[in-house]
């Protein structure tokens, strides 16, 4: 395929509405998860992703069954109410942060399967599953609503980010010091925990929580071999985070290939390529 | 009126008791150490005394007009710290954030006053430079000139000179000395190095396993606790 065969075809497909859609959920929600990823992965929460989405599943097991027709009203708050136990208790807890994330990540998985499976009059238990990793609405055939709850939640994550990121900052760099100096680090570990719960659960539904989770880890990861302050880990993982998607996306079209592993492997090709450049630049330094 | 009061204080974790009996009184100008073995609860009372930790019993309260943004804080190191991706100019300007209210960005002023702070510790050179490439030393200031942002009334420093090399420690408690005399600043530090606490501090607070002492240098070099203390430390020169 030639270069102006290929921009041909794009053109063609960006006339699709459905592709637009996809473009631009997927842009913002990589947007937000990659500000959050920054905070959740220097607070050892990289798996906050993976864990929460089982959560919502086994909050989607019971919604099931009791015959909840309006699910998100359970999901929304058991996953927040999780999230927020799961980040207050990390810091003086027994078990460690990640070890009460994974059991807790198993046991609702476990349990929400086993509901399922023994009452649910759904007979396509293991799509029901399959919906938890790889998402329900694929981002390809996303609804107008969809869009716009994108658009919405998107704009708030990233007001409240920006208005607030200096205190997100100190908490997270020092947890004690900035509630010796009167910042409530409780009420931020709290903001941070609902906005996390409430973006894993959007995006789980539109892309699944396998990709959640490589949006929170990878994008910050990667950002974090090269640069060295916050504020520019902050932006090359927003930036990074973005061209990732959107170039996945693009690519999955073309290739007829999966949108969500798409995704995650331009994220594999990014870490690598800022991993090298980060052992180069360190290897440089230290000669 | 005393800046802090702490009236027979009792620190404990899940019910088990690690210091009791604990009262003492600082006024504006203080330099108090904080002495003891490792684990007898020195960092905890630190931290009950910046309302980061519930006392089991007794009462610390403060006075003079003092609030939290009043106090400036040195933590003993965590370990997260020490990957963490950050810039030096990022970490001592978030001093200021328990200063910034509603609003959510610093001022110029706060700024500036970030940059002097830097310009006091020497590490003004190394502002851009990334938190955990430097040296322990280097750490350690940038810490302080933190806890600088965060407040000149008080600072409470819990172990400022641990993991530094003689000279750098030298150079470490003679800053500390200096915002006490100059500027006027109370200072809380809990310190390991005797010699350094009985050669700068004005009062002495040892927290032991039976009892506690609270008094002056002079009256801590002449108490049973303080002479055993100092033997134990083999520190013998310093009583002359
Ligand atoms: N979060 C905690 N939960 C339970 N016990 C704790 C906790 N933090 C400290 N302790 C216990 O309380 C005691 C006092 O700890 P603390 O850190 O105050 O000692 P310290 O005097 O500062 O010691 P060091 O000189 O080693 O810094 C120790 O026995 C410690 O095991
Ligand atoms: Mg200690």
């Amino acid at each position: 395929m030639s270069v102006s065969l290929i921009f041909e075809k794009l053109a063609l497909y960006f006339e699709y509405p459905f592709i637009r859609n996809a473009l631009i959920v997927g842009v913002l929600i990589s947007l937000c998860s990659s500000l959050l990823g920054v905070t959740l992965v220097l607070k050892r929460f990289s798996f906050i992703g993976d864990g929460l989405s089982h959560v919502a599943f086994g909050a989607l097991a019971v919604a099931t069954v009791l015959g909840i027709s309006n699910d998100m009203i359970v999901i929304i708050p058991v996953t927040i109410l999780c999230a927020v136990l799961l980040l207050k208790s990390s810091s003086k807890a027994k078990i460690k942060g990640d070890a009460s994330l994974a059991m807790l990540s198993v046991s609702a998985m476990a349990v929400g399967y086993l509901i399922l499976n023994v009452f649910s009059t759904s007979s396509n238990i293991s799509g029901d599953i399959c919906t938890t990793l790889f998402g329900s609405t694929s981002i390809l055939t996303l609804s107008r609503s969809d869009v716009w709850i994108s658009i919405v939640m998107s704009a708030a994550v990233i007001i409240i980010f920006l208005l607030f990121y200096n205190k997100i900052f100190a908490v997270t760099f020092d947890e004690a010091f900035s509630a010796a100096v009167g910042i409530r680090a409780g009420v931020y570990n709290m903001l941070i925990a609902i906005v996390t719960a409430v973006i894993i659960v959007l995006a789980m539904n539109l892309v699944g929580s396998l990709l959640i989770s490589a949006l929170v880890i990878f994008p910050s990861l990667s950002a974090m071999r090269v640069y060295k302050s916050f504020r520019a880990v902050v932006i090359c993982s927003a930036v990074l985070s973005v061209l990732c998607s959107a170039i996945g996306i693009i690519i999955s079209i073309l290739a007829s290939t999966p949108v969500g592993s798409t995704i995650v492997i331009a994220n594999i090709v990014t870490f690598s390529i800022f991993s090298a450049v980060g052992a180069l630049v360190g290897h440089r330094r230290g000669a | 009126m005393a800046q802090f009061i702490c009236r027979d204080v009792s620190l404990g974790y899940d019910g088990e008791v690690i210091a009791e009996h604990i009262s003492f009184e600082i006024n504006a100008g203080d330099y108090l150490c904080i002495v003891g073995e490792n684990g007898s609860g020195k960092s905890t009372l630190v931290r009950a005394m910046l309302k980061l930790h519930e006392p089991m019993s007794g009462e610390i309260t403060t006075g003079d007009g003092v609030s939290r943004t009043d106090v400036g804080y040195l933590p003993q190191q965590t370990e997260v710290q020490r990957d963490f991706p950050a810039s030096v100019r990022e970490i001592v300007l978030s001093g200021f954030t328990g200063h910034l209210g509603a609003r959510p960005f610093y001022s110029r002023e706060q700024k500036a006053a970030a940059v002097r702070a830097m310009e006091q510790l020497g590490i003004a050179h190394l502002a851009r430079r990334c938190y955990r490439e430097l040296s322990c030393g280097q750490q350690q200031r940038v810490l302080l000139a933190r806890a600088l942002c965060a407040a000149k009334k008080i600072l409470l420093l819990d172990e400022p000179a641990a993991g530094l090399d003689p000279k750098v420690t030298g150079e470490m408690y003679s800053l500390i000395e200096n915002f006490n005399r100059e500027d006027g600043t109370t200072i809380i530090m809990v310190s390991h190095d005797i010699a350094a606490a009985v050669r700068y501090a004005t009062h002495i607070l040892h927290i032991g396993h039976k009892r506690n002492f609270f008094g002056t240098k002079e009256e801590y070099i002449k108490s049973e606790d303080g002479r055993a203390f100092i033997q134990l430390s083999g520190e013998d020169e310093i009583r002359t």
